[in-house]
């Protein structure tokens, strides 16, 4: 879709990232492992929030109307979802990346803590993206955005703590496999649902 | 007389369980001892909470298919009921919590993720409080909530039982329905099932057809 035009928005959540583990940096110094992990998951689930909120909230009603002319609402939902995961996972590398430079790096297994990082913004694309669609048909959406999405991010949150702390800790593979599954699960049941509601959610 | 049956079957049931759930023996068990009453109250809270959540995600279906404001309400009611169960249930699963595991919320997969899904259905009251416009508060309140639905079967039945939990029937556990319980026990057990189910069906729908009047009424004074 056309929403590479607005590249200061994707700048300016960049920076935010950036400058939201720098001040992490700043206040904790050094980290234990086990925060390391929590801290890392906390930074990126307040960079989501804001990134995706974005994508329904700041569309004008004149350019809705446009879209409305031009696509099937399924077209439209699975483009933003493709669109925001994109975003997410070029994000989260930075983010994961920086993070490391500057916090000293205890990861045991570096490939699948990336895996477990990669999975994660796909999962927060796919739940943000609905919920941005629904809180920007209410009032005060900013605030309405965190009070829906967080109860339904949560059991994705706690999954994906605790496949990166397999992967931080440089536990055999295997183990987390059945953490792979769910979140996959969790992912394909998120995403059909959108497709279904979404339709419903356009039609105005 | 001929549509009130399950009422009367609801009362002589939910009777019937608090006379035998504690009147009756019970086997005498290591740490529950006696509290294992409390299984006769505990889990049939639970039950009918689902059971009003699954009514309402079926009515908010029906809502989006047919656009009936009843349906609407319908939905609502049976969120507000849900609640008040998921509360009840949440209070005698700590009163036997202090009891049995010493502290009324230890940290568990089970109980962390009973009080998320009920924030996820508070969040759904929030959400329909926030719109002011009738047709698309019903619409959006719907989709939500067929949105929390899944999310919310996840959070109770499939998350706790891949840790480790203290909670029967999670985490490697068994339930209770393996061993300990006797014969006698599920002659109280199951009616309660029933009983509380029609009782809190009964409650919505009681609630329903005051909000279909309140409605009613409003569209009077303004039409």
């Amino acid at each position: 879709m056309l929403e590479w035009r607005s590249k200061y928005a994707f700048n300016g959540i960049l920076l935010y990232v950036i400058s939201t583990v720098f001040v992490c940096f700043l206040a904790f110094k050094s980290i234990q492992p086990i925060t390391w992990n929590a801290l890392f998951w906390i930074i990126m689930l307040f960079a989501s929030v804001n990134a995706i909120t974005k994508s329904f909230v700041q569309e004008s009603a004149g350019r809705q109307l446009y879209y409305y002319s031009l696509a099937s609402p399924q077209a439209i939902i699975l483009s933003k979802i493709i669109y925001n995961m994109i975003l997410m996972l070029l994000l989260s590398v930075i983010a994961l990346g920086f993070y490391m430079i500057v916090f000293k790096n205890p990861v045991g297994d570096p490939l699948f803590y990336l895996l477990a990082v990669l999975l994660g913004s796909i999962s927060f694309a796919t739940v943000f993206t609905m919920i941005s669609g629904i809180a920007a048909k209410a009032q005060n959406s900013g605030a309405l955005m965190a009070i829906l999405s967080f109860p339904v991010i949560i059991p994705l949150l706690v999954v994906l703590l605790k496949f990166s702390k397999n992967a931080m800790d440089g536990l055999d593979r295997s183990v987390s496999l059945n953490e792979i599954g769910v979140l996959l699960a969790i992912n394909a049941i998120v995403v059909t649902v959108s497709l279904l509601l979404f339709p419903f959610l356009w039609r105005d | 007389m001929t549509k009130s049956w399950w009422k009367i079957l609801a009362t002589v049931l939910i009777l019937y369980s608090i006379i035998g759930g504690l009147l009756i023996n019970v086997p005498a068990l290591p740490i529950l001892h006696e509290t294992i009453r409390n299984l006769y109250f505990h889990v049939p809270m639970w039950f009918s909470m689902l059971t009003l959540y699954l009514i309402s995600v079926i009515y908010s279906v029906k809502y989006l298919n047919s656009g009936n404001p009843n349906h609407d309400l319908m939905a609502v009611e049976s969120v507000n009921v849900g609640v008040i169960f998921c509360f009840l249930g949440l209070l005698t699963g700590m009163l036997w919590a202090n009891i049995t595991w010493g502290e009324p919320w230890p940290n568990d997969p089970k109980l962390n993720s009973s009080a998320i899904s009920t924030l996820m259905y508070l969040a759904y009251l929030v959400l329909r409080n926030s719109i002011e416009e009738e047709q698309k508060r019903a619409k959006i309140s719907a989709i939500y909530n067929i949105f929390a639905f899944p999310v919310m079967i996840v959070l109770l039945f499939i998350l706790p039982r891949l840790t480790d939990s203290l909670h029967p029937g999670n985490g490697g556990n068994p339930g209770f329905g393996g061993y300990d319980l006797d014969d006698t026990m599920k002659l109280v057990l199951y009616p309660t099932f029933i009983g509380w189910i029609l009782m809190a069906v009964w409650i919505m729908t009681l609630r329903y057809r005051i909000r279909i009047v309140e409605y009613k009424q409003e569209h009077h004074n303004q039409g």
